[in-house]
């Protein structure tokens, strides 16, 4: 194996272009333990930490751009994109232990294509966009339209995520991110959901997106429970009908971490409690 | 495979070493710069026994390359403490007795350090949080949490 730091992201996609089996290295608590733990090592590591911005937590737009090799810690740290996206930093911070968070990053949990990201439903409920470069070019798609299914993402040959962007948070507006773990810390969600709300003068909900998460073979939007949502305060029938959509959305796995009938049932009953949460941080009152 | 030349601080010390490119930090600090006092559990993230910070900041050592650290300052616990004047983090786990084994007490130090670094009162909970990432088979942790807080509580000034 060969270890390249990249200088800049063109680089970087030419270095990925080369036909050689190629990864990237950010944070790389999920490429180094691959490696261990699968035995084989690429023909070619590249370290994309050194790149100018990958590092960098920048406003643009009232919103925030996260580059790709910003780590959880950094975005804990960051009063100012906790406040306005608490529910996306605090999925973040689910990932891993205190000594991951000093490495792992948003992309790179975004990128490794896990149904069960912690961050990916907290982005998608949040709008975000991730930044493409590529042999063409640059483009912006929104992080839901990246994904394909466990392990993969829609990114193309040689492509790369360089940063994701948040867009601005609006008044009243909140977001939160809930999972289920059999224990309290380090582990992977057995079923998740991100609530993004948007309040009218009223404190009735005006828009929702409800995100499930490790319940399919990506994470989903859920319409239905987002529609049950609008219009109302979170009254009982509102999120009763909420966490029946979810169930209704749900297509997991069975395995010795969580039964399908169990995901199905707990990701509605994530869904709701982080509507309430997401519901208080928008200023409405329960 | 060629190896590559790294230049590095550990524990204040200006260091250079020649590393291959899938060699991790835990491999170059306990094979080639004799530092012992990280220990590999797990070699995959999840146990905190290679415990080291880069630059301020907590990382497992296993999960980075030893080609990663080129201009960066790393601290290990050989950092922390001597035999003749430790640590209050380490004088306080002997003295609660919060190791048997002691495989995964270098990290422990080291973790603890950073939090107390970053948040010199914290409560019982974010303790158990922040050590979350340490584990040990030996202890069932009250002890060790006893002793952090009151390694925290002394490092304050006050009465432990």
């Amino acid at each position: 194996m060969r270890y390249l730091v990249a200088k800049d992201s063109r680089e970087a996609v030419a270095l990925l272009n080369t036909g050689e089996d190629a990864r990237l290295l950010a944070g790389g608590t999920d490429v180094l333990v691959r490696m261990k733990l699968e035995g084989k090592t690429p023909d070619l590591l590249i370290d994309i930490k050194e790149i100018s911005g990958f590092s960098d937590i920048t406003t643009e737009n009232g919103g925030f751009r996260i580059g790709a090799a910003v780590s959880g810690a950094e975005m804990g740290e960051h009063a100012a994109l906790k406040a306005m996206w608490p529910g996306v930093v605090e999925a973040v911070e689910l990932i891993g232990s205190t000594q991951v968070q000093g490495r792992a990053t948003m992309v790179g949990n975004l990128c490794n294509g896990s149904p069960a990201a912690d961050s990916v439903p907290a982005m998608m409920a949040a709008g975000a966009m991730a930044r493409i470069e590529g042999p063409a070019g640059t483009r912006d798609v929104l992080v839901a339209d990246l994904l394909e299914g466990p392990g993969k993402t829609k990114l193309g040959k040689a492509e790369l995520v360089s940063s994701v962007f948040l867009p601005a948070g609006l008044p009243k507006a909140g977001d939160a991110y809930l999972r289920f773990i059999p224990r309290t810390e380090m582990d992977i969600a057995v079923a998740s959901a991100a609530v993004s709300l948007v309040l009218d003068d009223n404190n009735t909900v005006a828009e929702a997106s409800v995100v499930l998460g490790a319940v399919a073979r990506t994470a989903v939007f859920v319409p239905n429970a987002a529609a049950a949502l609008v219009g109302s305060k979170l009254e009982p029938e509102a999120l009763s009908a909420c966490a029946a959509a979810c169930a209704a959305a749900c297509s997991p796995i069975d395995d010795r971490r969580g039964t399908i009938e169990f995901r199905t049932k707990i990701a509605g009953v994530m869904a709701t409690r982080a509507a309430k949460i997401a519901f208080r941080r928008a200023g409405g009152k329960l | 495979m060629s190896k590559i030349h790294v230049t590095t601080q550990v524990n204040g010390d200006a260091v250079e070493f020649l590393c291959a490119p899938d060699e991790t930090l835990l491999d170059v600090l306990r094979d080639r710069l004799n530092l012992t006092g990280a220990k590999e559990g797990c070699g995959t993230g999840d146990c905190g026994a290679c415990s080291v910070t880069i630059d301020g900041r907590l990382v497992a050592s296993c999960l980075v390359l030893g080609a990663e650290v080129e201009g960066s300052a790393i601290e290990t616990v050989e950092g922390i403490g001597t035999a003749d004047a430790l640590h209050p983090l380490q004088r306080h786990l002997l003295e609660h007795a919060a190791l048997q084994c002691g495989i995964c007490t270098p990290g422990i130090v080291v973790a603890a350090k950073a939090l107390l670094l970053q948040n010199p009162d914290p409560s019982e909970e974010e303790t158990r949080y922040w050590l979350a990432g340490n584990l040990c088979r030996c202890t069932g942790y009250d002890k060790i949490i006893r002793a952090v807080l009151s390694a925290a509580s002394e490092l304050r000034g006050e009465n432990a």
